[in-house]
């Protein structure tokens, strides 16, 4: 059913043309006359956001911009292919922005901090249990 | 805008990390060098049993990155279920990469409707008051994505204690967490009331927009909440006014507007809260002002702002009129200034400034989207304020012209919302023009949208007739199959137009013969009104000589072209047929066309030709009688309806085939001029019967078992009426409702020898329900003229017998 609704997004938003505006009725498999989807195009990518009537549609269009900048940001000079070799990381970085459906935090710095810190929170537990298993001797390392 | 995506030769900064995660780039470069979709599916099958064995291994420290692989697999749309108790095991886990990775999963694998799904709410109960935010936060969010009813109802304490006494990193979280909560339980709403609002009093942005989201939801559940909130009008308005007064802060800023996200949120509670009320009202509308006067409409995050605020303030009401009027002057003027400034600046294409003043709504932008969304508000105005977007009809008119084809669909439901009586001729001209260009998945929704409004306010019959005309001419193939018919009738009742619209047809029809709806109606006319053609004078258009060839010629190439559907033929044929009475000099070649006819492989055709080669020959001297010009039509009558017969029955043909010589003929016909005389010349003048031409009705058996479908279940009872020399009129009523009555003679003949010259002739008088019928017939040589007189009829209801008296 997920693929499904993909694929239909993507047949109708890879249609449009560059001039034309950005915002779609959603195809059949999504919901109805309440949601629309909204989408901003770089270079080979589309970036597409399905919202209902609670959001602002050029909102959301802002919305997408702070995302794709704070992919920028975490990913230095991201490409399309860190999108698919980490996607994990990118769900992370989702995660700091929309919550639930909802709009959490807009704000890309504090978006940008955030993510740094959990990352930095996996990298030190990892990095101990890592000297762990190398030198069974030592007595591992806690982690607070 | 910066350039992202461009291509890169090296990956980013986050792959230094660690060994195990290379084997996730490494699944997924493998799946991606798939060629085809069998490699693919092989090459997944392989990974997911090795993912399975891992879990099977429990602790050994790779169990996250398999999960990562796992969801992997699951994003290209493959099976993974098997992965969830994974998930609820690592989200138990003490450390945080296998919790994260855990949570992840859950989030992507799991919801309400799963078991398992259950089974992390200990987990994320225990994780909620965990002493690392990081894993506080992790918790929230999934709650807050596929929490359950039952989850929330356990965990809302827990979030409500999270509102108050956290830092504001979770009380962000938890706001919006709380929002799900109440959209799953709506009974829990009341246990969020205090905190959402002392929220209000956060400095931090993004616990102040969790906060404004919250509220919102809290105000539209419930009006008694919404009237506790409108206390909190004041608070918002002093957060708006620091937001747009506020010197260039640079952490919230988009575009130099402070926070716009912010301020739409605000712009929105504010508007549900000042809706239908004054004091609230009042107390934003300086507010409102002021942001549409500071706010720099020339990047988007400055539209979105000034568009939610011109939406507000059309939708609170003031203190008096006068006021609300004003701001909306103000508002408006400020818009102008600002398309004013963009027109200079902007290379993108450049929106007309009455995008903004229709409904209002901010735009003159260079985005395309701002048309779009004026559009969409306007639609919801015209319900209720239809006056108010009539100002704008211009504009919106102008918006069919647009590129863009979600612009053009919304200016087109607004411009048919919009016609009236007043303006009816101008609105025509432009869908029509609309119509030659809009795109084709819009045609069949513009062409039904001006029948529409053409039938509701046309000025004139045949101002109607040229709009249709126009329309199938335009688009004919994507009419409904009811407009044929309809146009037929609405031509038949405009008699003093029938010259004029023969001409046209025709003209029409020589051009082009692709659309089979306007070549039906035109070979239907050319038909019917073929004399009118001939005539070639015409007062209403230029007077062109067209000649018997010509005509005929015109219809015989719609009988031969491919083109032409078997329906169209059918009415080719027919007109063709019809044009036997109204020429002189080619009777001959329409003699042959019929007959050629006659072994058509196509059935409808074949019969059609051989009943009119029986016309031809064996009732040439009825030819002229059944082929005469039809009666007005009735707008509801039956054959009306059906577009497939040429439209001529009136009343629907049960008597086929039956026992009579040629099996055609066992309908009454009427000949005016003999008929008085034989109801003894009375004053009362006559109304013809109008005559189901039983050679024109070729019905499909479809068509038959249709007709038969609708009588009575029961045998209806026929009477013989007369019965005298081998010949006898049997008569039953088929049908009756209040002002007709379906009668059916059926004449047969018991000798052994053929009768000749059968001639029938009916009169009714148009007061009492009385039927005279005069026959004669030749048999075995003798000529036999006889009158029988029937005084009631019976009907399937009463049946009851007739009265009949010879006379």
């Amino acid at each position: 059913m997920q693929q499904q609704i993909i694929r239909e997004t993507f047949h109708l938003v890879s249609k449009r043309d560059d001039n034309v505006c950005n915002f779609l009725e959603g195809g059949s498999l999504i919901g109805g006359s309440d949601y629309k989807l909204i989408y901003r195009h770089y270079a080979t990518l589309y970036f597409v956001f399905c919202v209902d009537s609670s959001e602002s549609e050029l909102g959301i269009l802002d919305l997408i911009q702070v995302f794709v900048e704070t992919l920028d940001k975490c990913f230095e000079n991201v490409c399309e292919l860190d999108l698919i070799f980490h996607m994990d990381k990118v769900h992370y970085i989702l995660q700091e922005v929309v919550m639930g459906g909802m709009v959490l935090e807009t704000n890309m710095n504090e978006i940008v901090a955030q993510v740094e810190l959990q990352n930095r929170m996996e990298k030190s537990e990892v990095s101990s249990v890592h000297i762990h298993i190398e030198q069974p001797g030592v007595t591992p390392v806690q982690l607070t | 805008m910066m350039e992202y995506f461009c291509a890169k030769s090296t990956t980013s900064g986050f792959d230094t990390v660690m060994t195990p995660s290379v084997r996730l780039q490494e699944m997924i470069r493998v799946i991606r060098s798939a060629r085809t979709q069998g490699e693919e599916r092989g090459i997944i099958q392989r990974e997911c049993a090795d993912i399975r064995a891992q879990f099977r291994q429990g602790d050994n420290g790779e169990r996250s990155h398999s999960l990562a692989k796992l969801l992997y697999v699951h994003m290209l749309g493959y099976p993974a279920h098997f992965g969830q108790m994974e998930c609820v095991r690592l989200i138990a886990s003490p450390r945080y990469n296998e919790k994260r990775m855990g949570y992840l999963g859950a989030m992507m694998l799991l919801d309400e409707k799963q078991d398992a799904s259950l089974l992390i709410t200990n987990s994320i109960k225990n994780d909620l008051s965990h002493s690392s935010q990081y894993v506080q936060s992790l918790a929230l969010c999934t709650l807050a994505c596929m929490g359950s009813a039952e989850m929330c109802r356990d965990l809302a304490s827990e979030i409500e204690r999270l509102l108050r006494a956290s830092n504001s990193y979770i009380k962000k979280k938890a706001t919006l967490c709380a929002v799900h909560i109440i959209r799953k339980v709506p009974e829990l709403a009341e246990l969020f009331i205090p905190s959402a609002r002392s929220l209000l009093s956060e400095k931090n942005h993004g616990v102040l927009h969790g906060a404004v989201v919250l509220i919102t939801e809290l105000c539209e559940r419930n009006p008694d909440t919404l009237d506790q909130f409108r206390k909190a009008v004041p608070e918002l308005v002093q957060i708006m006014k620091g937001l747009v007064t506020s010197s260039y802060s640079p952490e919230h800023n988009v575009a130099g507007i402070s926070d716009p996200f912010l301020q739409v949120r605000i712009l929105r509670l504010l508007r549900i809260l000042g809706h239908n009320n004054d004091t609230a009202s009042d107390a934003m509308n300086d507010l409102l002002a002021q942001v549409a006067t500071n706010t720099d409409s020339s990047k988007t995050a400055g539209s979105a702002v000034l568009y939610e605020t011109v939406l507000t303030i059309m939708d609170i009401n003031s203190e008096s009129g006068l006021r609300y009027e004003a701001e909306q002057e103000r508002v408006l003027w400020e818009l102008n200034e600002a398309a004013g400034a963009i027109a200079q600046h902007t290379p993108h294409e450049q929106r007309d400034f009455y995008y903004a003043t229709v409904a209002g709504a901010a735009s003159a932008f260079p985005v395309m989207s701002m048309s779009y969304i004026s559009m969409t508000s306007l639609q919801k105005i015209v319900q209720t304020d239809h006056n108010a977007v009539q100002r704008h009809r211009g504009t919106i008119v102008d918006c069919l012209k647009d590129q863009d084809t979600s612009v053009k669909r919304r200016a087109l439901e607004l411009s048919l919302a919009l016609v009236s009586a007043v303006n009816i001729r101008s609105m025509m001209k432009e869908l029509l023009i609309f119509l030659s260009t809009c795109p084709l998945e819009l045609r069949s929704q513009t062409a039904s949208g001006i029948f529409n409004a053409a039938e509701r306010y046309s000025p004139s019959k045949r101002w109607h007739i040229d709009t249709i005309l126009h329309v199938l001419t335009t688009a004919g193939g994507d009419v409904r199959d009811e407009t044929v018919p309809n146009l037929i009738q609405l031509i038949s009742t405009a008699s003093e137009l029938h010259c004029y619209t023969v001409h046209k047809l025709y003209r029409a029809l020589v051009k082009d013969i692709s659309q089979q709806s306007l070549v039906q109606v035109a070979c239907w006319c050319i038909g019917e009104y073929g004399d009118l053609l001939l005539k070639g004078e015409c007062e209403e258009i230029e007077p062109v000589q067209v000649s018997e060839d010509d005509v005929l010629e015109a219809l015989e190439t719609v009988l031969q072209s491919h083109m032409s559907s078997p329906a169209t033929r059918g009415f080719a044929l027919t007109a063709t047929m019809k044009l036997s009475t109204r020429i002189t000099d080619n009777v001959d070649r329409i003699r042959s066309i019929v007959s050629i006819y006659g072994s058509c492989i196509d059935l409808e055709l074949q019969q059609r030709a051989v009943e009119y080669n029986a016309l031809f020959k064996k009732y040439d001297h009825m030819r002229a009688a059944v082929l005469e010009r039809m009666p007005v039509i009735d707008k509801n009558s039956p054959g009306h309806t059906n577009g497939d017969t040429s439209g001529e029955v009136k009343e629907p043909d049960t008597s086929k085939p039956k026992p009579v010589e040629a099996g055609l003929l066992s309908e009454p016909v009427s000949q005016v001029c003999d008929l008085l005389d034989l109801l003894g010349g009375t004053d009362t003048p006559l109304q013809p019967n109008p005559a189901p031409t039983s050679t024109s009705t070729t019905t499909s058996s479809a068509d038959l078992l249709d007709l038969l479908g609708g009588l009575e279940p029961t045998p209806v009872p026929s009477v013989t009426v007369y019965e005298k020399n081998g010949l006898s009129l049997k008569m039953q009523c088929d049908k009756q409702t209040e002002t007709d009555i379906t009668v059916t003679l059926i004449a047969s003949n018991s000798t052994q020898s053929d009768i000749t010259n059968f001639t029938l002739q009916a009169a009714v008088p148009k007061v009492s329900l009385k039927m005279r019928v005069r026959v004669s017939y030749s048999n075995q040589g003798a000529v036999h003229q006889d009158t029988v007189q029937i005084d009631s009829f019976p009907s399937p209801a009463w049946n009851g017998q007739p009265s009949i008296s010879p006379l």
